[in-house]
C-alpha cells in the first residue's frame, strides 16, 4: 500500500524547500539593498533577479494551497498560532513584489520604493523564520486547534531563528551576486558574503544547540540510532561546507559560494526533517493525524502530477535563459 | 472604536475588504484576456495594424491588472488558514483540492504562456503567440471556474459525507462535488460579468479618446467593440442573471427573500419592491414602492404564486436583509442602465452618428466604472445573503472563525486597509495613466530604451522591456 500522506509530505517539503532556495537569494539581495550604493549598483542588483523572483514566490502559494488540500488539520492549527508572522509576511511580500515595478514607474519616488524593497524582504525573511522557531518551540494544541494566545509566537528562541534566516538569506543573495556581478560591485557583493557568512554559521549553531536542549525528543530523536549516524555528520559537513566557503570567497570563486551556501541550507532542511518527522506540528499532529482522506490526496495528486514537472522544467528553462553575468542595464 | 467589535465580525470585515479588492483585478483580467484573443484573431484575420495597436495597448494594462490580481490573491490564500481555521480544518478536505487546482491551473498558466504573450512574439512567430494568448484566456477562465465551484459548494453543497471527526469528506464522486446545483449559474453570470466588466472598461476609454478627438481611428475601434458587447451581451446577463435567481429560490430561498425585502409570506401572490427602506428590527419595508403580484410573476411565472417570507425563516437564520436588498438593487439597476447604454449605441449606429453623439461618449465615459461596481454588488448580494453560514445550512460562520483575539484580527485588518490603499492605489493610478494616452500607430510595449526590470514571465511582469539584452524581450518586433 502506497502511503499517500508520506508522498504529501514530500511534495510539501519539496516545494518548502524549492521556496526557501529560490525566494531566498533574492529575499536576501532585499535585505541587503540599502548596503548597496544609490545608481548602477542598485540597478544591476535589481536586475540580476527581476526575471526570476516572481516564479520563485510562486513555491510559497503552491506550499500553502498544499497544506490546505492534503493536511487541513495542520493548516488550521499553524496559521492562527502565527497569525502576525504570517499577516506581516504577506504585506512585507506584498510591498517588495510590487516595488519591482513601481521603482522604475516612478523615478520620483525611488527612494521610497526601494526602502520598501528592504524593509518588505527583510519581515518576509525575518517572520518566515520565525514562524519555523514558532514550530519547533512547539504549539499548544486543544481540540483540533490553536489553544494559546496570540504572543505565544515570541520568545528569544523564535528570534533567533528569525535573524537566523535573515543571516542565511543574506548570505545566498550576496553569493548569488558575486556569481551573477562583476567589477566593483562583484568585489562588495564579496565582502558583504563574507560577514553573512560568519552570522549564518553563528547563529546556525545557536539555533541547533539550542533546538537539541528545547525538548527532550528533539534530544532522543538526534541522539538515538540511526538518526545519531545522520547527526554525527551534520556538524561535520557543516564544518567542511563552511571551510570551503571561506576559501572560496577569499580565492575569488564565482559560482561555487552560491552553491556553497544552498548545501548550508539544505542541510538545515534534513536536520528540520530529522527532528520533526513523523510530526506536522511538533510533538501535537503527525501527518497522518492531519491528513486529508485518500480521495482527496489522489485527486489532487493527480494535478500535481501532471503540472509539477511543467513547472520545474519551465523554470530551469527561464534560469538557463538568463545565465551568465548581468550589467546594470540588464543581462548580456 | 474597533476594539468593541467582535473577534468575529473584524475577522469578517477583513475577509470581505481582501476579497472585493482582489475581485476588481480577476474580473478585468477574465475579460481583457479574451479582449485581447479577440483583437489578436482579428488582427491576425484582417492583417489591419489598428487592431495590433490595439492588441499592445491593452497588453500594457492588462499586464499590471494580473499582476495585482494575484499579490492580493496571495493573501487571500492564506486568509482562510489564518482567519477561518475551523472552516478551513473542516471543509479542507473537499475545497482544498479544488482551490489546490485554481493555484496550479494560475501558476501553469504563468509557467507556460504568459510569458510567451507578453514578450515573446519576435521568438515564437505570430500563429504560436495567438495560440499562447488563447491558452492565457482559457487559463483565466479555467481559474475562475475551479475557484467559483469553491464558493458553489459553500452554497449548494452536495456530494459529501460528514466524518465522525467533524470534517466533511469527498462523498464518492468528485463531480458531484464540482458541479454542485448553483455552480453551473454562478459560473455563467461571473463570467459574463467579466465580460461586460471589461466591455465597459473599454468603451470608457473609447469615449474619453473620442470626446478629445472624434476622428481618432483606435478609439472608433474600441468604442464600436465595446457598444456592440453592451448590446449583445447585457441583455444575456440579464436573463442568466434571473435563471441564476431562479435557482437561488430553489435553494436558498432565505437570500432571496432578503433580496426581495420580504419579511412577510404572500399567499396569493408576491408584490415586487421596486425601492424602500427595509427595517429587520421592525420586519417591514418603511416607503415601499410595489408593482403588485410582479415579484410571484418573475419568481414563479404565476401572477398569483403564493411566495413565502422571511417569517418562515427562524430569526437566528436569516441573512442580513437591508444588505442583500440595497446590493441587488445596485445590481439590477447598474444591469439596466447597460442594457440601455446598449440599445442607445444600437439606434446611433443605425442613424450612423456612434462617433458623432456627444452625449452618448459622456454617458459611456460615466459608465466605464459601472462594470466594476456592479460585479462588487453582485458578489456582495451573494456572499451576504449566504449569511450566517460558511457552508449554507450546515456550518455557521460564527462557528468556522479561528481562535483568535479581537485585537490581533483588528490590527491586521488596519494594516491590510492602510497597505491596499497605498500599494494598489498607486498601480490602479498607473493604469489610469496608461488609459489616459491614446493608443498610436505602432504602439509599443514600451518605449525603446526605456530603463526598467528584466522579465521573462511570472505572476508580475511588468510591461517593460531589457534595453541590454533584446532578443530575449521582443517587445520592438513591429519597429524592426
Amino acid at each position: 500500500m502506497i502511503d499517500l500522506s508520506l508522498i504529501w509530505a514530500f511534495i510539501i517539503a519539496f516545494a518548502v524547500f524549492a521556496y526557501v532556495v529560490m525566494d531566498g537569494f533574492d529575499l536576501g539581495i532585499g535585505i541587503l539593498f540599502p548596503g548597496f550604493t544609490v545608481g548602477e549598483e542598485r540597478d544591476s542588483a535589481m536586475n540580476s533577479i527581476a526575471p526570476v523572483w516572481d516564479g520563485n514566490e510562486t513555491w510559497l502559494v503552491l506550499g500553502g494551497g498544499g497544506l490546505l488540500a492534503a493536511f487541513p488539520l495542520a493548516y488550521a492549527i499553524v496559521l492562527p498560532a502565527t497569525y502576525p508572522l504570517i499577516i506581516a509576511m504577506l504585506l512585507g511580500l506584498v510591498f517588495r513584489g510590487v516595488a519591482f515595478e513601481f521603482r522604475w514607474r516612478d523615478p520620483g519616488h525611488r527612494a521610497l520604493w526601494d526602502l520598501a524593497f528592504a524593509v518588505g524582504s527583510f519581515v518576509a525573511a525575518l517572520t518566515q523564520g520565525m514562524v519555523l522557531g514558532a514550530l519547533l518551540q512547539g504549539i499548544e494544541v486543544a481540540d483540533r486547534a490553536y489553544a494559546g494566545s496570540w504572543w505565544d509566537w515570541l520568545t528569544p528562541y523564535t528570534l533567533l531563528t528569525g535573524l537566523g534566516t535573515v543571516a542565511g538569506y543574506a548570505l545566498l543573495g550576496s553569493t548569488w551576486l558575486i556569481w551573477k556581478l562583476e567589477g566593483p560591485a562583484q568585489d562588495h557583493a564579496r565582502r558583504m558574503a563574507f560577514r553573512a557568512a560568519i552570522a549564518t554559521l553563528a547563529l546556525l549553531a545557536a539555533v541547533s544547540v539550542y533546538t537539541v536542549f528545547l525538548e527532550a525528543q528533539y534530544f532522543d530523536r538526534w541522539f538515538s540510532m540511526p538518526s545519531v549516524l545522520f547527526a554525527a555528520n551534520v556538524p561535520l559537513l557543516t564544518a567542511i561546507i563552511a571551510f570551503l566557503l571561506f576559501r572560496g570567497l577569499a580565492k575569488g570563486w564565482e559560482a561555487a559560494p552560491f552553491w556553497l551556501s544552498l548545501a548550508l541550507f539544505f542541510l538545515g532542511m534534513a536536520g528540520l526533517g530529522v527532528s520533526m518527522f513523523p510530526y506536522i506540528v511538533p510533538d501535537q499532529v503527525t501527518i497522518w493525524d492531519a491528513a486529508a482522506p485518500e480521495s482527496s490526496q489522489i485527486f489532487m495528486l493527480i494535478g500535481v502530477g501532471i503540472t509539477m514537472p511543467l513547472i520545474i522544467a519551465y523554470t530551469g528553462w527561464a534560469y538557463w535563459v538568463f545565465r551568465g553575468k548581468v550589467g546594470h542595464e540588464g543581462y548580456h | 472604536m474597533l476594539q468593541d467589535l467582535d473577534a468575529i465580525l473584524l475577522a469578517r470585515i477583513q475577509f470581505a475588504f481582501t476579497v472585493s479588492f482582489h475581485f476588481f483585478f480577476p474580473a478585468f483580467s477574465i475579460g481583457l484576456a479574451s479582449y485581447l484573443a479577440v483583437l489578436e484573431g482579428l488582427w491576425l484575420k484582417t492583417g489591419e495594424q489598428r487592431y495590433h495597436d490595439l492588441f499592445k495597448y491593452w497588453l500594457k494594462i492588462f499586464a499590471v491588472t494580473f499582476a495585482m490580481g494575484v499579490v492580493s490573491g496571495i493573501v487571500l490564500s492564506y486568509q482562510f488558514g489564518t482567519n477561518w481555521a475551523v472552516f478551513s480544518d473542516r471543509a479542507g478536505p473537499v475545497i482544498g483540492p479544488l482551490m489546490a487546482y485554481e493555484v496550479l491551473t494560475a501558476f501553469f498558466l504563468e509557467a507556460g504562456f504568459l510569458g510567451v504573450m507578453l514578450f515573446g512574439m519576435e521568438k515564437v512567430g505570430r500563429k504560436l503567440h495567438f495560440a499562447a494568448t488563447c491558452m492565457v484566456a482559457l487559463g483565466t477562465f479555467v481559474s475562475a471556474f475551479w475557484i467559483l465551484s469553491v464558493n458553489s459548494w459553500m452554497q449548494t453543497p452536495t456530494g459529501f459525507v460528514m466524518g465522525d471527526n467533524g470534517q466533511f469528506l469527498p462523498g464518492g464522486s468528485w463531480w458531484d462535488i464540482v458541479f454542485n446545483p448553483s455552480f453551473p449559474y454562478r459560473l455563467v453570470h461571473t463570467v459574463i460579468a467579466a465580460y461586460l466588466t471589461t466591455a465597459f472598461a473599454v468603451g470608457g476609454v473609447g469615449a474619453w479618446h473620442l470626446l478629445k478627438d472624434r476622428t481618432n481611428p483606435h478609439a472608433r475601434t474600441m468604442f464600436s467593440m465595446a457598444m456592440w458587447m453592451a448590446a449583445i451581451v447585457a441583455p444575456i446577463q440579464i436573463l442568466a442573471g434571473d435563471l441564476h435567481g431562479l435557482n437561488t429560490l430553489e435553494h436558498q430561498p432565505a437570500k432571496v427573500m432578503a433580496m426581495e425585502g420580504h419579511f412577510e409570506s404572500h399567499p396569493d401572490g408576491a408584490p415586487l419592491i421596486l425601492f424602500g427602506i427595509p427595517d429587520s428590527e421592525e420586519e417591514t419595508v418603511h416607503y415601499a414602492v410595489e408593482i403588485p403580484k410582479a415579484s410571484s410573476l418573475i419568481l414563479k411565472h404565476d401572477l398569483n404564486a403564493p411566495l413565502a417570507g422571511l417569517d418562515t425563516i427562524p430569526e437566528e437564520n436569516r441573512p442580513p436583509v437591508e444588505v442583500v436588498f440595497w446590493s441587488f438593487r445596485v445590481m439590477v439597476g447598474i444591469g439596466l442602465a447597460m442594457l440601455g447604454l446598449g440599445l442607445w449605441s444600437l439606434l446611433a449606429r443605425a442613424r450612423r452618428k456612434l462617433y458623432d453623439w456627444r452625449w452618448l461618449h459622456r454617458a459611456a465615459l460615466v459608465m466605464g466604472p459601472s462594470g466594476f461596481a456592479a460585479v462588487l454588488a453582485g458578489w456582495i448580494t451573494t456572499e451576504v445573503g449566504r449569511q450566517p453560514w460558511t457552508i449554507y445550512g450546515l456550518l455557521r460562520t460564527a462557528d468556522s472563525a479561528s481562535p483568535l483575539a479581537a485585537p490581533a484580527v483588528a490590527t491586521s485588518l488596519v494594516a491590510f486597509i492602510v497597505v491596499y490603499f497605498a500599494v494598489f492605489g498607486a498601480g490602479t493610478w498607473y493604469i489610469l495613466r496608461l488609459m489616459s494616452k491614446s493608443p498610436m500607430p505602432g504602439e509599443r510595449g514600451v518605449k525603446h530604451g526605456e530603463k526598467g526590470p528584466i522579465r521573462t514571465s511570472g505572476i508580475t511582469p511588468g510591461p517593460t522591456q531589457n534595453p541590454g539584452r533584446r532578443e530575449t524581450i521582443p517587445d520592438g518586433e513591429d519597429e524592426a
